[in-house]
Order: C-alpha cells, then structure tokens, then sequence
C-alpha cells in the first residue's frame, strides 16, 4: 500500500515536471512575445526594450531554467498587462474557480449515480432507456450553448438568477448546473453498469438470502461495490471541470482562474498563461492521486494488499 | 416426524423453457434431505424458488409451497423476506464470491440479527457472531470478525456463509452444493460440520448436491431429480438398497461402492444427455435414455409406491426390478 502510494506519487512529480516544460515552451511557440507585448503600433526601440525588460533576449535554456527555479518556490513572475504578481492574480481568483467546481461536483453527484442506480435497477426497461438518453443528449449538448440557454430562461425570462457576475452564491448556481452537465452522463453511465455487474453477483444474492431491505440489498451491498470506480472518475471529473471551467467562466463573466486564463490568452499576457496552466495541471495532477488514495480506503482488497 | 417444507407440482418456467416441471418435495422437520440429480436438472431453481430467490422474469407456480404450514406463494416480497435469514437460510455453491468484498465478516454477520431481532443490540450481535464462528470450528472468531473475506480460504469463507446463515436460528437451511467448489479434505470437514450442526440444533437440511457420496453420508432421505421432476424419493437405506426408477438405477450404476462394485468390473454410465424439454411435452422425460421405455411412457406418468415412505414416477411396476440387481 505504501509503496503503491509512493509510485503514485512519483509518477504525479514526473507529469508536473512534464506539464511544467510544455506549458512553458508552448507559450514560446505561439509566436515572438516581445512584438505581441508590445501592440501594433510599436517602434523596433519599443519591442527591443520589453526583449530586454522581461528577459526575452536570454537563450530559452536560461529562460526555462529561470522561470523553474522561480516557479519551484511560487514565484510565477509579474503580469505585464495586470501590473500585478501573478501568484496574488491566480491566490484572487482560484476560490472563485474551486466554488464553482465543488458546486458542480455537488449536482452532478447529486443526479448522476441516482440515475444510473435507478437505469441499473430498471435495466431495459423505458425507464433505463429515458435515463440512457438525458445522458447522451446532456453529453452532446454544448456547454456555452447550455449556459445561454439557462441565463435566457432562469435568469431573464424567470428572473430566478442572476446573469453574470461573482457576487453571491447565487451567481454560481447557473454556472455550476452548466458544469455538471459534463460530468453527469459519466457518473451516470458508470453507476449503472457497475451496479448491474453488482446487481447480478454472488453476494447480492447472499444478501437477499439473509432477508435484508431492498435498500440495504441495493445501496449497502450493490451500490457501496459499484461507487468503487464512481468515486475515483468523480475526483478526475473535478479536475476536468476546474480545468474546463474556462469557457463557463468567460460566459457568465465569473472572474475565476478560467477567466483569467482566457484574458491573458487574448492579451499574450504569458507569465499569466503559464502559470495557470501550471496550478490547473498540478490540480489534476493531485485529484488523480487524490482518486488513487480514495480507491484504497474504499477496496479493502487494495487496502491490505 | 412433521412436515417443515412441502412442495408439490412445482413448476418454474424462464420464458419458454421450463426448468421445473411439477416436482414435489417433502423436507421433514430435523431430518436431512439431500436432492440429487445432473448438472440442469433443476435441482438448485427448485431450491431459489421456495426461497423467492428466482430472477426477476422467471415464472413460479404450485399446487402446494409451504413452510411451516404456511402458504408461501401468494407471500409479498417483504413477507418472504421476514423468512429469510430468519427461519429459512440458504448458502450457495460460491464461497469465494458469496460475500461481500467490501465488508468485515462481522459486518456482514450482524446485519442478519439486527435486521430480524430488531430488539438485538450490536453487542448481542457481536456475541452471536463469536459464538457461531466457533461452532462452525474457526479458530479465533474474535479477530476473524474483523477481517475481509479476501482474507480467508475458500473453506473458511463457507464456514463463514453456514455461521451467518445459523444467526437466527432458522428452521431449515438449504445448501446447494455447498461443497463443490471446494478442495476434497475440506469437503469432508464441511459436510461433517453440516451433519453435527443438524444433530445438535435439530435444523433440517436440504442438501443439493450430485455427488451421491455425500448422498450415502448424511442423507436420512433423498429426491431423486430427473428434468425438472422429482423422480423418485425414499428414505436413503431404501433408496440405495432398492432403487425403482431406471434413472436412480443408472445413477448408481455410475458410482463404485465398495463391496457391490468388483475390481474388474465396468461402472456404468447413461446413455445420451439430459434432454431440453419443449413446452408442451408429455409423459416420461427420461424415456429416451431407459432401456425399459415403453409406448405407455408418452402418456401420463403413474406416481407409484414402492415401501414405507418410498415413491417413484414411473410406468413400470413397483417390483419390476426385483430380478435385476443394480449395475446388470
């Protein structure tokens, strides 16, 4: 168990490493960044002047190097465009981004594996049918499209929400519906198929021997089996979603780190750029470690292995 | 001895196939019981069917299903389910997947006590647990409870299935093939512990198995099944000593029993395998594999006594075999 952790997390440093380089260079990619810096208009003096103020007229080895050893003690450097450093922009908006991940986790968990437990249990029939569909139609439903929808019906039409903006709890219902979506069919889909192989198995059967209550037979024994996966995709999902947050983000205007993102994609802001991508994949990185660990406290097998 | 289970003219059908065709079962109180037959026979749906174990799309219908002298077949799912576990255990051929993988032992123990004596505290529970554990002759019951069934062997995992099917004490314990999947010195162990289980709590066992050494071991009566019907039932002693059906004669001409059977003698074997019955067949399912068939076998077939407590299904007279020894 032990070593199992530590290879996890071996493996999860080598991905930040990885992730560290990519990000890096794919800025360095996209194009001379001391002409986008300095705009259309500027003068040859100008963008050899921000070369040499942001350090651009360095080898890329000396660059690269520069901005690990500082990103390796949180120091992400200082956004041209905010006039800020970028480890108080990303300390400001990731609460903002995190809220609205939990919330969606939250629904999609909330509807998901109910879902799939009630498809499971009425397997082939046209209530499994129905459920199988709202699944496929909310997998292929485009998220800013969704989001559209919703501020046109809740928000104007019912005026239940607010539209855009980051002021209350309220302002992350929409949002985080919008987000569930992604996640749902997923959750759903899992749910159903591990509580059908769960449903058919051995110890189901000892269960309804014993006498017990069909909630017992069908949560306790059924759906603690089949939650084993949901659980560990649950936590991957959470972080597909902070990381695929940036499109909600920028529809309804909620200025999370996804916002951010786009903002200073558009402006070639790259210390910013870098940055994100870094802390959304270091995320990542630990909520698949977080999944690993979740699996071993659930299985008992993997547990004492 | 009192009737605890009666079954007659059980029938199970899974859409268009049946599997059990009218078979009829008496278990006594105390006494147990084994039901044999080949692999299909429908010895274990006749089992999940008095236990309203059957799927879901299965179809079940009898003239008489009691327990107890109580009607189980217009019985809700609830009621059924107030049964088992209660008065009515069952434990299956399965002792590596038959528990749940991500529960303790004990967990899954005391669920059976506290879901039928709501009364019950844990600590009662727990108590029952151990003491159950020990009497089905695990060592260490105490840490026991606390593991998970990847930790334990097969054997133990059926000894652990008999102790939580024995928590309440329940009137009749079914077991299908409780043995089969197990490694031969443990079978022994396991069928031993059932015969002093029956012995001591008085418990009646229906014992399903195809094994008719088990048969001749522990047995007080048998049901012989052929193709979803119970083709002949006696006490064992008679049923070994006199066997009236062509079937049970062709079952035991296929084991070697020591001081019947010579050296260099061949055992026997039965012709042709055990046929799919259509819906809407007729008269005797074994006709096509009996060397006595006859043309009255394609109509109904007669139940006939042949001693004290001793029936067979069979056209043939009673006395028919008197001149033929087993294994001619």
């Amino acid at each position: 168990m032990a070593r199992f952790l530590l290879r996890r997390l071996v493996v999860a440093l080598l991905v930040a490493a990885t992730v560290m380089t990519v990000s890096f260079l794919l800025t360095r990619l996209s194009g001379d960044l001391a002409i986008s810096i300095a705009g259309p208009n500027a003068t040859q003096e100008d963008v050899d002047l921000i070369r040499r103020a942001y350090g651009l007229d360095r080898p890329l080895w000396v660059q690269y190097l520069d901005w690990m050893g500082r990103a390796l003690t949180g120091d992400f450097g200082e956004s041209y465009f905010f006039k800020d450093r970028v480890s108080n922009l990303i300390a400001e908006r990731l609460p903002v981004t995190v809220s609205l991940g939990l919330v969606g986790l939250g629904i999609a968990l909330a509807v998901g594996p109910p879902l799939g437990i009630v498809a499971a249990v009425r397997e082939n029939t046209w209530v499994d049918r129905a459920v199988m569909l709202v699944a496929l139609i909310g997998q292929a439903m485009p998220s800013f499209w969704l989001g559209l929808i919703l501020m046109i019906v809740l928000g104007l039409n019912l005026g239940w929400l607010p539209i855009s903006g980051t002021g209350s709890w309220e302002h992350y219902v929409m949002p985080g519906i919008v987000l569930s979506f992604s996640a749902i069919p997923s959750l759903m889909r899992l749910t159903r198929s591990g509580m059908i192989d769960a449903l058919a198995s051995d110890y189901i059967r000892t269960a309804r021997a014993k006498g017990l209550s069909r909630l017992s037979i069908l949560v306790k024994h059924g759906f603690r089996n089949a939650a084993i996966p949901v659980v560990s995709i649950a936590a991957v999902q959470l972080g597909f979603m902070l990381g695929g947050s940036i499109v909600i983000e920028t529809v309804f205007a909620l200025h999370g780190v996804g916002f951010l993102a786009w903002e200073s994609i558009s402006k070639n802001d790259f210390p910013v750029v870098q940055a994100v991508v870094l802390v959304l994949a270091l995320i990542y990185v630990g909520l698949t470690l977080l999944a690993d660990l979740l699996n071993a406290v659930l299985d008992p097998r993997l547990r004492t292995a | 001895m009192s009737a605890l289970l009666e079954v007659a003219g059980l029938h199970v059908r899974f859409g268009e196939v049946a599997a059990v065709r009218g078979a009829s079962l008496v278990v006594a109180r105390g006494e147990t019981h084994c039901l044999v037959g080949e692999s299909g026979c429908g010895k274990s749906v006749t089992a999940l069917a008095v236990m309203g174990l059957l799927a879901r799309g299965a179809r079940r219908a009898a003239e008489r299903l009691a327990f107890a002298g109580q009607d189980l077949r217009d019985l809700s799912d609830r009621a059924m389910s107030r049964l088992r576990g209660d008065r009515m255990a069952m434990i299956f051929q399965e002792p590596m997947t038959s528990l749940n993988p991500s529960y303790t032992i004990g967990s899954q123990m005391t669920e059976v006590l506290r879901r039928h004596r709501p009364g019950a505290t844990r600590a009662q529970a727990v108590d029952r647990a151990v003491e159950l554990l020990g009497r089905v002759g695990i060592t260490a019951p105490g840490m026991r409870l606390g593991q998970y069934p990847h930790q334990l062997s097969g054997g133990l995992r059926q000894r652990v299935m008999i102790a939580m099917a024995l928590m309440c004490e329940p009137e009749l314990l079914i077991a299908d093939e409780p043995t089969t999947a197990l490694d031969v010195t443990v079978q022994a162990q396991i069928l031993r512990l059932l015969a002093g289980l029956q012995r001591d709590l008085g418990l009646a066992i229906l014992l399903i198995t195809h094994d008719l050494g088990i048969v001749a071991r522990v047995a007080h009566r048998v049901s012989v099944m052929y193709a979803g019907e119970v083709v002949e039932s006696a006490p064992t002693a008679a049923l070994f000593a006199a066997p009236r059906h062509p079937y049970t004669r062709g079952l035991l001409s296929c084991v070697p029993v020591p001081g019947k059977v010579r050296r260099d003698q061949p055992l026997g074997s039965i012709p042709g395998v055990v046929p799919r019955i259509p819906p809407g067949f007729a008269g005797c399912a074994f006709r096509d594999r009996c060397a006595h068939a006859r043309a009255e076998c394609s109509g109904d077939v007669p139940r006939r006594a042949a001693g004290p407590e001793h029936e067979f299904l069979c056209t043939l007279a009673p006395d028919w075999a008197r001149a033929e020894p087993v294994a001619a």
